[in-house]
């Protein structure tokens, strides 16, 4: 399939839509095709956006685009919702708050269900960040779930990361203080024009004040009202100062290399689970070995070393 | 391979009630498919033009107004301008029965009017669903 990657590269929609599917669902063509895109990526500069539910993140992201559009650089958009454990289905709707932008030809979006990936993220976003990247996308958003404390992976992809908090939390910010409130690059405190800001504010600050005293940078906090388009443009000279920092002090490849890492770790666990789980010649045998293990034959360090010295022989 | 079912549902014109649309959303979402939901007021440029982004095997038109035998047809005029025929389209609202026949014979594989089980639509979806 040389024509879908070449169609990618010229940034047709349709090649970009496909792609991502074919990765999604793990299928072979897409192993190939970004064998082909991998050389032309590198000049997106990825930026993650991260928060609890309800704090705005799909809105801002639609705001954020409408300035980066004004400055004539082309958008793409990740936004992932879970999937259902039980279902295995997923309602994606982080478009509901981006329908301004659906008409626009320089702006791609995709919603992706988390599929069983814990940490925030969904397996294929690595594959779409890539697809995005090669298709000429100047800036890409990463959408995480609606977080709590510990789905931190969104580092592991972006450039830039943003966490979005909301007046109100309360003490909750406390209970944050690991986790997610480890990872910013920039504070946002999204609708504030309600109730409670200066106190959100000041607990961001002095949690700031703690994390920071180790740091060359000081981690701006910024306040913005989506709805309003206040703070919005600000916002974004912050993000624009954040990418020339990274530039100047040599940290983009740094950044490039912990994500080209996890991506490497991903594809081989999905191979090696695929190989477990998936594949006719080991599922009786790993089937035999739970039946075992419930029984009290076999335990499960046992078992795990079974299956993996058969793999690695 | 991991193959799921991909399904837009969109709401087409100036009717606000969405209410049936989020139910069928939901009975798809349990059956195992990956929902894409757009909200309210799409034109059938917005909804085709996100039909293709999303990559969807499915769009799920839902319309209250009375404005389905334009707005329907619109899309599935849109779909197959833009190659889009392997694409299976399916309909609900307030559709008079007579007027089915003339909305599957221009595209509309599924027509579901009030009424309709929601399991109905899933299995006409998991049979007919081209791709």
């Amino acid at each position: 399939m040389k024509d879908i990657s070449s169609k990618v590269l010229e940034g047709d929609p349709r090649a970009i839509a496909r792609l991502i599917t074919l990765a999604e669902n793990n299928d072979p063509v897409a192993a190939s095709a970004m064998k082909d895109i991998h050389p032309h990526t590198g000049h997106a500069h990825v930026i993650g956006i991260t928060g609890v539910m309800g704090s705005g993140k799909s809105t801002l992201i639609s705001e954020l685009t409408r300035v980066y559009r004004k400055q004539g650089k082309k958008v793409g958009i990740v936004a992932i919702d879970p999937t259902s454990p039980f279902s295995g289905g997923a309602l994606l709707g982080d478009r509901i708050r981006m329908m301004e932008l659906a008409m626009d030809e320089g702006v791609f979006i995709r919603s992706l269900g988390t599929r069983g990936m814990l940490g925030g993220l969904a397996s294929a976003v690595y594959d779409v960040v890539e697809i995005f990247d090669a298709s000429g996308k100047d800036v890409i958003f990463v959408e995480t779930v609606g977080v709590g404390q510990a789905e931190v992976d969104i580092i592991k992809i972006a450039d830039t990361t943003l966490v979005v908090m909301v007046p109100g939390l309360g003490d909750s910010i406390q209970t944050l203080k690991a986790g997610i409130m480890e990872i910013a690059d920039i504070y946002v405190v999204n609708k504030a024009d309600r109730e409670g800001v200066e106190q959100t504010m000041a607990e961001v600050q002095s949690l700031v004040d703690i994390s920071c005293s180790d740091k060359a940078r000081k981690i701006p906090i910024l306040q913005t009202v989506s709805k309003e388009k206040k703070g919005i443009v600000e916002l974004v000279d912050e993000i624009e100062k954040h990418k020339k920092l990274l530039e100047k002090t040599k940290k983009f490849e740094a950044h490039r290399r912990i994500r080209y890492e996890a991506e490497l770790v991903e594809i081989i666990r999905k191979r090696l689970m695929n190989l477990v789980f998936d594949e006719s010649k080991f599922k009786d045998k790993v089937e035999s070995l739970i039946d075992k293990i419930s029984c009290k034959e076999v335990d499960p360090y046992t078992a795990a070393d079974e299956i993996l010295g058969k793999i690695l022989k | 391979m991991e193959r799921r079912i991909r399904v837009l549902v969109a709401k087409p014109g100036l009717d606000g009630h969405d209410r049936g649309a989020k139910i069928v959303a939901r009975a798809l979402r349990d059956a195992g498919m990956e929902v894409i939901y757009t909200g309210l007021h799409q034109t059938a440029e917005m909804i085709v033009e996100t039909a293709i982004q999303e990559d969807v095997d499915v769009v799920g038109l839902s319309l209250l107004s009375g404005a389905h035998m334009t707005l329907f047809i619109d899309v599935t005029k849109l779909l197959k301008e833009k190659g889009m025929e392997d694409v299976l389209v399916v309909g609900g609202g307030i559709i008079p029965e007579e007027d089915a026949p003339k909305l599957k014979k221009a595209g509309v594989a599924g027509v579901f009017g009030p009424g309709t089980h929601c399991g109905d639509i899933v299995d006409f979806i998991k049979k007919n669903v081209k791709r």
